[in-house]
């Protein structure tokens, strides 16, 4: 707190309004805040032209054809009418600008929405809209409304000062938040009074961070009170399962988080892009050299000239430019004339290509969840064809090989285990059961009063299958053998493992008749009811229970209406009735070990009924319900990888402390002792452990300390203090909970099972056969992570497997040496060259530090390349950002990182392309990706199928394009050497630019779009197709379409020469025929690297020559005298009487393409 | 992208507290259509080159180009055409005092005869061409040099050329009818054709100047001001151009229908020509109605009134008689390109097919690369 003074700049002040109500703007304390209207439009009515226009020009193509079209406004230079050149790049620029209009207007709309949705603000009673709220008011929400502005919460409808709210809207979890009100600030009972409040909040400045706040109350008698992001309401999100709470606006309108957040899309540009760009600079290399020629070309000619002769057109005094002269203004009129050989559609046509690509992925009925009815999402609009790309696959391992549903499996207990032999049994057989769904919906009336009800879908399905934990024989009589001598002070270590089971965790309890809105899809089928039915028959009475109390609201809103507001109240917060039957409820689990430890404490009897941020409620096996005083609760973070509650024994009143984590982050901190049967426990239970991991298993540690007061009053103090400040919040909060967490005395361990997700092997396979290496980052340990390596097929029984772990690092440097020596031989052994054996790599995360310092970063990627698969153990976030930043960085490849949870985040920005999984663990893994799927399954399609698909569908119109501009600018450019290079166009104008515009637009937008060059089922069936598909657009294939339009441009333009030559026709019926060939060659041309013909394609490409032929027929039928100087009247008509025409068309149509089709 | 973080998950659609309020009416599932289109399993048809299908084609590009092509080289053939330079370049030609004296300015026509023998009678209508080379008519500048509003018959543009025919556009002060460079260098030579029968008597061979223009450019493109009536009082106040003898109204004394805009010899030059060196059609010859031919065999004299210059750019003018078929004038190059192209095809095919026939006898499942 005394850091705040330094700080004063990075803090703000606030008071309420309430006691300036009605006085002017200048005298309200909060004016200088902005209020809570936002507005996201980029662009205002008056300004949206030159705004726009200043945007399109940061392209650097726009400027040039801008530039391009002024030239041609100089009247020494220009070849067409300046007013026609400069029709294309004003149709470019309308249409781009026509998209960032709509756009804009659709965002307009939104805000004004937004902005005009009615709130309730305190200070003027009644019912205000959205943005007249204020930075200081008091704003009422009601349930499922949303929050219309960042609140610190005051007040809460629940005794508790808790409410709920889903923030679904803000980062995508669906699970709900609780959220405490700040207490004692104002007088709040029963009803809150917004008048008493006399206090200054003092927050920090706005920040984006959605997970961190920083606020102090400070009251009149400067006594401060601090607070965090449990108190704050953010904007955006939705009440839930609280009738009504009231906050004080801290942050409005532009400055909430949510706002601040709401960062632009990422533009990533493509591998692909960045290729064509040099082929673009090759392009205007192209251009400025027949540019040169053309140049030298008049120079020449006009040297040669003996005299005046009447053909050359002095200007108005009669003067002729000097050759040279002549020459230097024929350079830029030739830039004009052959502009289009850098192609101007390109960039629109990438785009709209872009777009049908990415509309047909998202329809893509394969990559569509039925589960959780999500389809994928391109969240990066312009990196599809990367996905054609890839050479390295990193993934995380929990939660995206694996489903993330955790079953509680087994535990060893003070050293000696219990298998939960029957489990395993049972979830084989359910396995079978979990792929068809069954979703039962009832509709019941929601609960929430205030005319607020409404008739909902709701889903009662069968639980998860992890809640389905079949108790262990041997340990139930065990625990019924501790619950006959509870009464002793001596409490039972079972006894002790169970509570920290149940209360060592954050899950929120919910009833079953209080479930949210949301759809849970659970997968259970029909047959497995009936099948659980026979084999548990009281748990299927507890589903038709169920629906007769569903049936009980369905009773007309009559009743609801008679409701005191504490029954409403009631109903709307979590309190459980108090005759609660134990299988109404639902757990609401921030991550699903914690769920799953729940789970199996309730299938011994130790259910967990209540949780409230102060009590814990427990019913024990005996059927007696505790109350535990949650004194308060160290939460997980991924440094200490453990957490702590710290609870009061309701009975003994000990203050114990109960901490489960990871067995390396617990062993060490286990109380040091000698006596040998404890040391044996501790033995026993790493014993256990090694070998649940070997099994796959996720394993736990739960300790039990107990704290004496005095130890508690030290402590407590030192946690305020730190929970207080602002400066360093986290780490002082850190240190606290590290301090307690000491001595503790091992109680057990649990191992969790996540089963692989369907069809990840074949998946895993499928990719490596594709070419693709897959290295696997998880956090889990060794043992664990290479279980599930076997299980998913990324480690083959028959691979040679090369495990490194070391300690320092010269010890690192050296095995790392060897290992590469080994690995150098074996590849070049001449035995191992056809076997299939591969060599899999398993390094930890110590090691892995090591080996990515600079110094072995070389040896470790060389060593990396060579195995065909990797396997990190043990790697925090950051690491796995540094492995793929590494792998990206020195290899040169294209790197796809996919991951689920939180801390991938970092992995999926640093590769190439970031894959989200829309899973278990939230959404930050899917807000930071590039693309989002639901499944890792859908991996295989979306690379394999429509990575494939895009990328050459792109590559290709590429290719066509340039070579389509190079091919017709070439027609130009052959007949200067046949006009004294001087810059006629033999090809009316207006018809040049619709060829370019309309005639042939189309065509190869549809091919980039919708062209199948290998049906879908082949390359999921020949994955190898995949790696053949990535060389489709090199520096060759570019070159030899540049030959190809040379040569093709070059037969157009000569058969036409020879056929007509000493003959008596004129310029514009010369270049009739010749613009009609090159429209049959380019189109044919197409339809020959069309692979696929639909519908589709059929009509567009028959379509292109009917409009061509119907516009040029309309048009040389009324322009008598429109266009000068070109005559098109009538020409085309006389043309296409002509039989030799369409002789001349078919000749030189097959002689541009035999090379081609040959 | 939409207005806010909080539907960034755009999926999720619009949020608003609003309309969210009383809770999902119904649960509309996001899966995708399964149609044929979406899930782009429409019916496609996917041409395979194998040897099935590329033998074939070649076979029948090959058959069907040869007859072509053959078919277009004797009907190339079987045109007469005699052409006959008069340039008078060298010392020894008939026009070469003309052609040295000559220059753009002279009052007195210059006059020369060219004796020549046709070898070979002419049946049919025969049409008559002056060919220039070395004249590029397509020159950026100079095709630009026109008016055709005013060639159209638009007062205002008779009156007020546009600024693309300077710096033909105005002389003396009134402006130039028809402006620009195009029409300041009509050609302007007049021949005349004359058959020396067996006793050495020149009969005038009849040559016909109507239909020599396209129709549409004689009816619709080019227009007098005001009609055909009176063209001297529609071209009042406007000024020849300034390399021409006569005006525009006063091109042909014999026939008033010819005069001004819609002279045919006027709006054939105007069509100006693709290449440097081109012909145009002077005259025609039409047939007999006896079964005479056209042009018996035998002695002619080319009579020419030698009024355009040529040596300004190395040109040469020419005179050309030619009958005419469904192709157009003479031309051996198409018959030749569907001759070779066809052979092409098919030698290829055939290579192809021993080539196929060998590997095939190897292995079952033979595809030609392609």
């Amino acid at each position: 707190i005394e850091k705040m003074g330094r700080n004063k700049k990075d803090i703000r002040n606030l008071v309420s309004n309430l006691p300036y109500e009605g006085l002017g703007k200048t005298k309200q304390p909060n004016r200088y805040f902005p209020g809570n209207a936002i507005k996201t439009t980029k662009y205002t009515l008056l300004l949206f032209i030159p705004m726009n226009l200043f945007e399109q020009f940061h392209r650097l193509a726009n400027i040039y054809f801008v530039c391009l079209a002024i030239l041609n406004f100089v009247p020494v230079v220009n070849a067409f009418q300046p007013e026609v050149a400069l029709i294309p790049i004003c149709v470019i620029l309308s249409l781009a600008a026509l998209k960032a209009a709509w756009e804009d207007f659709r965002r307009y709309r939104s805000d004004r929405k937004l902005n005009n949705t009615p709130c309730f603000i305190y200070s003027r009673f009644t019912k205000s809209r959205w943005k007249d709220v204020r930075v200081g008011d008091f704003v009422k929400v009601v349930c499922n409304e949303i929050v219309p502005a960042d609140l610190l919460l005051l007040h809460s409808s629940d005794p508790s000062g808790v409410c709920h709210i889903e923030t679904s809207n803000l980062d995508g979890e669906t699970n709900l938040k609780q959220r405490r009100a700040m207490s004692g600030i104002c007088i709040s009972d029963p009803e809150f009074k917004p008048e008493s409040f006399n206090t200054v909040v003092v927050c920090e400045k706005p920040n984006n961070n959605l997970n961190h706040f920083k606020c102090y109350v400070e009251k009149p008698d400067k006594d401060k009170v601090g607070t965090g992001i449990e108190s704050l309401l953010l904007r955006g999100c939705k009440m839930r399962n609280t009738h009504h709470a009231v906050g004080f606006v801290v942050y409005a309108g532009h400055e909430t988080k949510s706002m601040l957040n709401n960062n632009a899309p990422r533009y990533k540009r493509s591998k692909l892009e960045r290729k064509l760009n040099t082929d673009v600079i090759f392009c205007v290399i192209l251009l400025l050299s027949m540019c040169l020629v053309g140049a030298l070309g008049h120079f020449l000619w006009l040297q040669a000239l003996p005299s005046g002769p009447p053909y050359l057109v002095p200007d108005s005094n009669g003067h002729l430019d000097s050759p040279s002269l002549s020459g230097f203004y024929m350079f830029f009129t030739m830039i004009i004339l052959l502009q289009i050989l850098i192609p101007i559609s390109l960039y629109v046509s990438i785009e709209l290509v872009k777009i049908g690509q990415i509309y047909f992925i998202t329809n893509d009925i394969d990559l569509h969840d039925d589960e959780t009815d999500r389809r994928v999402q391109c969240k990066t609009l312009n990196i599809t064809e990367d996905l054609g790309q890839i050479e390295y696959v990193f993934s995380d391992k929990t939660g995206t090989l694996t489903e993330n549903k955790m079953v509680f499996r087994r535990c060893s207990i003070m050293g000696t285990e219990y298998p939960h032999k029957e489990n395993v049994k049972c979830s084989t057989f359910e396995h079978a059961l979990t792929n068809s769904l069954y979703i039962i919906y009832i509709l019941y009336v929601s609960t929430c009063f205030g005319g607020f009800a409404a008739i909902r879908l709701a889903v009662l399905g069968e639980p998860e299958s992890g809640e389905d934990v079949i108790p262990d024989r041997k340990l139930l009589q065990q625990i019924s053998r501790a619950g006959n001598c509870s009464g002793s002070q001596e409490i039972d270590p079972y006894l002790d493992f169970f509570l920290g089971l149940a209360i060592c965790n954050t899950v929120a309890v919910s009833m079953a008749t209080a479930q949210r809105q949301r759809v849970n899809a659970n997968s259970v089928s029909l047959p497995h009811i009936f099948t659980s039915w026979q084999r548990k028959p009281k748990r299927s009475r507890s589903i038709l229970e169920d629906l007769v109390v569903e049936e009980d609201h369905f009773n007309p809103p009559v009743k609801k209406e008679d409701f005191e507001d504490t029954t409403g109240l009631q109903m709307c917060s979590l309190h459980a009735p108090s005759d609660t039957n134990s299988d109404n409820l639902s757990y609401e689990a921030e991550s699903p070990d914690e769920a799953a430890l729940v789970y199996a404490a309730k299938a011994y009897g130790f259910t967990l009924l209540n949780r409230t941020p102060d009590s814990v409620t427990l019913r024990l096996p005996s059927g007696e319900d505790l109350v535990f005083e949650v004194l308060d609760t160290l939460t997980f973070d991924s440094n200490r990888k453990r957490m702590s509650v710290l609870v009061r024994h309701p009975i003994t009143r000990e203050y114990v402390l109960y901490t489960k984590g990871a067995d390396y982050a617990i062993m060490e901190l286990l109380v040091k002792t000698e006596i040998p049967w404890q040391k044996n426990i501790a033995a026993g239970t790493q014993h256990h452990l090694d070998c649940y991991a070997k099994d796959g298993l996720r394993t736990l540690c739960f300790t039990k300390k107990v704290v004496s007061y005095k130890e508690y009053e030290s402590w407590s103090v030192n946690r305020q203090r730190a929970l207080a400040a602002i400066d360093h919040r986290e780490e002082l909060v850190m240190d606290t909970a590290v301090q307690l967490e000491t001595g503790l005395s091992l109680l057990g361990a649990t191992g969790i099972e996540d089963r692989l997700q369907e069809s990840v092997p074949d998946t895993i396979v499928a990719l490596r056969e594709a070419g693709i290496q897959v290295w696997v980052l998880t956090g889990d340990k060794p043992e664990t992570a290479v279980n599930i390596g076997y299980a998913c097929r990324l480690l083959e029984e028959e691979d040679l497997v090369i495990n490194m772990s070391c300690k320092n690092k010269l010890v690192c440097t050296s095995i790392l040496d060897c290992t590469l020596e080994e690995v150098r031989r074996y590849s070049e052994d001449p035995r191992n060259v056809d076997t299939t054996q591969g060599i899999s790599l398993v390094i930890d995360g110590c090691t892995l530090t090591m080996a990515l310092s600079s110094d072995l970063q070389d040896r470790f990627v060389d060593l990396a390349k060579r195995c065909r698969s990797v396997l990190c153990c043990r790697v925090t976030p950051l690491q796995k950002s540094r492995v793929v930043k590494m792998v990206r960085e020195k290899l040169k490849v294209m790197t796809l990182a996919v991951g689920d949870g939180a801390n991938d985040v970092s992995m999926i920005q640093a590769a190439d392309i970031g894959i989200g999984l829309s899973g278990q663990e939230g959404m930050q893994a899917v807000m930071a990706s590039d693309f989002a799927i639901s499944r890792f399954k859908h991996l295989n399609k979306l690379i394999l199928v429509h990575g494939h698909w895009c990328y050459t569908r792109l590559a290709n119109m590429i290719i066509y394009f340039f070579y389509k501009n190079v091919a017709y600018v070439n027609l130009l450019f052959w007949y200067q050497f046949f006009c004294g290079f001087s810059g006629t166009t033999m090809i009316d104008y207006w018809l040049m630019i619709f060829f370019n515009l309309f005639f042939t637009s189309v065509p190869p937008i549809m091919f980039g779009i919708m062209d199948r060059d290998v049906s879908a089922e082949m390359l999921l069936g020949v994955p190898e197709l995949y790696r053949m598909g990535q060389g489709e657009y090199t520096f060759s294939t570019f070159w030899v379409s540049m030959l190809d339009a040379f040569y093709q441009s070059l037969v157009c333009f000569f058969i036409p020469y020879l056929a007509y030559q000493d003959s008596d026709i004129d310029v514009f019926t010369f270049g009739t025929p010749l613009n009609t060939i090159s429209l049959f060659t380019i189109i044919l041309h197409l339809s020959i690297e069309i692979k696929a013909w639909t519908v589709v394609h059929w009509v567009i490409m028959l379509g292109s020559v009917a409009l061509y032929f119907i516009v040029t027929l309309v048009y040389s039928a009324i322009c008598v005298s429109c266009n000068p100087p070109s005559n098109p009247y009538w020409i085309l008509q006389s043309q296409m009487a002509d039989p030799m025409f369409y002789l001349l068309c078919i000749i030189t149509t097959v002689v541009a393409l035999m090379p081609r089709y040959y | 992208m939409m207005a806010s973080s909080y539907n960034a998950k755009e999926e999720d659609g619009h949020h608003s507290g609003a309309s969210n309020n009383g809770g999902a009416g119904v649960v509309k599932s996001k899966k995708p259509d399964n149609t044929a289109f979406k899930q782009q399993r429409l019916p496609a048809w996917q041409p395979i080159l194998t040897a099935g299908t590329v033998l074939p084609a070649f076979f029948v590009i090959g058959l069907i180009f040869i007859p072509i092509g053959i078919g277009l080289y004797v009907t190339s053939n079987n045109i007469k055409e005699y052409e006959i330079d008069y340039t008078g370049a060298d010392i020894n030609d008939a026009c070469y005092n003309c052609a040295k004296n000559f220059s753009w300015n002279s009052t007195t026509p210059c006059l020369c005869s060219v004796p020549f023998t046709l070898e070979q009678p002419f049946e049919s209508n025969v049409f008559m061409y002056y060919g220039l080379s070395n004249f590029y008519q397509n020159h950026r500048r100079y095709v630009k040099s026109r008016d055709d509003s005013q060639l159209n018959g638009d007062r205002s543009a008779l009156k007020n050329p546009s600024k693309e025919c300077e710096p033909y556009r105005t002389s003396e002060g009134k402006p130039i009818a028809p402006c620009g460079a195009i029409a300041n260098s009509l050609f302007n030579d007049t021949l005349e054709l004359y058959h020396i029968d067996s006793n050495g008597t020149r009969n005038a061979i009849p040559l016909v100047k109507k239909g020599i223009a396209w129709w549409t450019d004689k009816h619709v493109k080019f227009r007098n001001p005001g009609g055909n009536s009176n063209l001297t009082v529609a071209f009042q106040d406007t000024s020849k151009p300034v390399n021409w003898r006569k005006p525009v109204f006063d091109l042909d004394p014999s026939d008033p229908e010819n005069n001004g805009f819609i002279n045919e010899d006027f709006i054939v030059w105007m069509r100006t020509a693709a290449l440097p060196t081109f012909r145009k059609l002077y005259r025609i010859i039409q047939k007999k109605p006896s079964t005479t031919p056209t042009l018996p065999s035998g002695k002619y004299v080319l009579e020419i009134t030698y009024n355009y210059p040529v040596r300004s750019f190395d040109g040469r003018k020419r005179m050309i008689l030619s009958t005419i078929s469904w192709m157009g004038g003479k031309n051996p190059f198409l018959g030749i390109a569907y001759i070779t192209v066809g052979s092409i095809c098919f030698f290829l095919g055939v290579v192809l097919l021993i080539i196929h026939h060998k590997y095939d006898t190897r292995n079952n499942s033979a595809d030609i690369p392609s």
